[in-house]
């Protein structure tokens, strides 16, 4: 188990989270490589779903970003994506996951530090909570 | 409540000969005691088997999404309260209803009655002054009517209509100093782990017959996630990864929308008490935006708004 390391997906907006890995990227800056990022139009454009979905294929932990309230490239996606997330966070910890496994973050295009930062903070997280038990499919029990 | 099975008709055969509505929702009497059916009378000559008692507890609001026509609908405070999402959600407008408000005193749980009289048969019920009496081939029992409510309405605070056009009996007192989250707290007290187990064994039983699903007045998508192929977002085995991705998106698709009818708790057909995943919705919301669902067509159900100040204690 020594040398297990968690796979992460990150949702990142287009127009800051994106844009800030990318500007940490180009600024050599170091980060973990367990994120597996997927570009998104808006933090308001992840569906539940799409959480859940990368639960059931294996992924460790979740982290969702976007840029800052009031900065959303669509006014107001982040503002309904906030409310979204926050009980949808609160449903998965009560039904048993981890706290530490799903992560959101405001992070505008400028803030490459803060990006890389985030980022080493969401591994560590999850790597606490350890590799994943659930809402992974196990093989048919059968009786 | 009987009273209200006269009042039924007499306003059915009114709204019908007057061609006010083109269907009467309602109630009829069902094959089996302990179980009312849904009941939609479009003619004059069906009025009379029109029906009201503590057995009425499915949401007749599951028959109002997209009808065309002009609708008469019995409603309880549940009900009335599902109305209310119908109309925010632009399922049916105002114009096209009249709404027989049924104030409610809750409605049996058969599940109850049926342990209580272990095994016996009921092959008749009468409700009388806050009782129930059992009729079988050879027996007769009564049992305490409050002790016999369905889950949800032992804790409804809503149990008049918050629509109608018009009344089938009196208000009814609300339930006042009622603790609606206890089942919450319960979980809330357990480790992750323990939780895990807790609703693991509480599907358990689970067949995903998707009763509770169709039961539901919320649940009209052309589409249910269920049945979406690509991507595929639940798989549609009895695995218990797939029924708990099911009964955990089952339950956020109506957040901000479930009014804790229980309808869906009725109708499965193994008992799960499904409601368990809601309420934690139902308590997050009304304790972080300060809303509760279907009181108001003014206000924008809680997930179709935002406020600049909403809570985000986990957001970095
Ligand atoms: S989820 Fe259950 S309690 Fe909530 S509105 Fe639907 S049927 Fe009623
Ligand atoms: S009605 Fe009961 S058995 Fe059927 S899918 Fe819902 S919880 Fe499962
Ligand atoms: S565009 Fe970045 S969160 Fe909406």
């Amino acid at each position: 188990m020594t040398d297990w390391e968690p796979k992460i997906v990150a949702f990142l907006c287009n127009w800051c989270s994106y844009g800030g890995a990318d500007l940490a990227g180009v600024s050599r800056m170091q980060y973990p490589a367990n994120i597996r990022v997927i570009r998104v139009p808006c933090s308001g454009r992840v569906n539940p779903k799409f959480i859940l979905a990368a639960f059931r294929h294996g992924a460790d932990g979740v982290w969702v970003s976007g840029c800052h309230p009031g900065d959303c490239h669509y006014i107001e996606g982040n503002l309904y994506a906030r409310r979204k997330f926050t009980l949808l966070n609160n449903l998965l910890e009560h039904t048993g996951i981890e706290p530490g496994r799903l992560h959101f973050s405001w992070i505008s295009s400028a803030e490459a530090t803060k990006f890389a930062e985030t980022a080493k903070q969401v591994v560590d997280a999850v790597k606490k909570a350890g590799p994943a038990q659930h809402f992974i499919k196990k093989q048919a029990e059968v009786a | 409540m009987r009273a209200y099975t006269e009042k039924i008709r007499e306003a059915a055969k009114r709204l019908l000969s007057e061609d006010r509505v083109d269907v009467v929702i309602g109630f009829r009497k069902g094959t089996v005691a302990l179980m009312n059916e849904p009941f939609l009378v479009k003619s004059l000559d069906q009025v009379d088997r029109l029906y009201w008692d503590g057995n009425c507890g499915i949401n007749l609001a599951n028959y109002l999404p997209k009808r065309p026509d002009r609708v008469a609908i019995v409603a309880k405070g549940c009900d009335s309260r599902n109305i209310v999402v119908h109309l925010l959600e632009n399922q049916i407008k105002r114009e096209q209803l009249y709404i027989l408000g049924a104030p409610c005193h809750g409605m049996i749980d058969r599940r109850r009655i049926l342990a209580a009289l272990d095994g016996k048969e009921p092959l008749q019920v009468e409700e009388a002054n806050g009782t129930i009496k059992l009729i079988g081939r050879d027996f007769e029992e009564t049992l305490e009517r409050s002790s016999c409510l369905q889950d949800n309405c032992a804790i409804c605070i809503h149990r008049n209509p918050v629509v109608y056009d018009e009344l089938l009996g009196d208000l009814v007192a609300e339930q006042e100093n009622v603790d609606r989250y206890s089942d919450v707290r319960r979980v809330e007290a357990m480790s992750s782990e323990q939780r895990w187990q807790y609703f693991d064994d509480l599907i358990a039983p689970c067949i995903r017959c998707y009763a509770c699903r169709n039961a539901c007045p919320l649940c009209y998508c052309p589409t249910c996630f269920v049945d979406e192929s690509r991507p595929q977002w639940v798989g549609k085995s009895i695995d218990r990864t797939d029924t708990r991705t099911f009964h955990f998106l089952r339950a956020y698709h109506v957040a901000g929308r479930c009014t804790d009818c229980g309808a869906c708790e009725r109708a499965c057909p193994v008992g799960i008490k499904v409601r368990r995943f809601t309420k934690k919705l139902e308590k997050d919301i009304k304790e972080l935006y300060g809303y509760e669902v279907g009181l108001s067509t003014d206000e924008r159900p809680p997930l179709d708004t935002y406020r600049p100040g909403d809570p985000e204690p986990f957001f970095k």
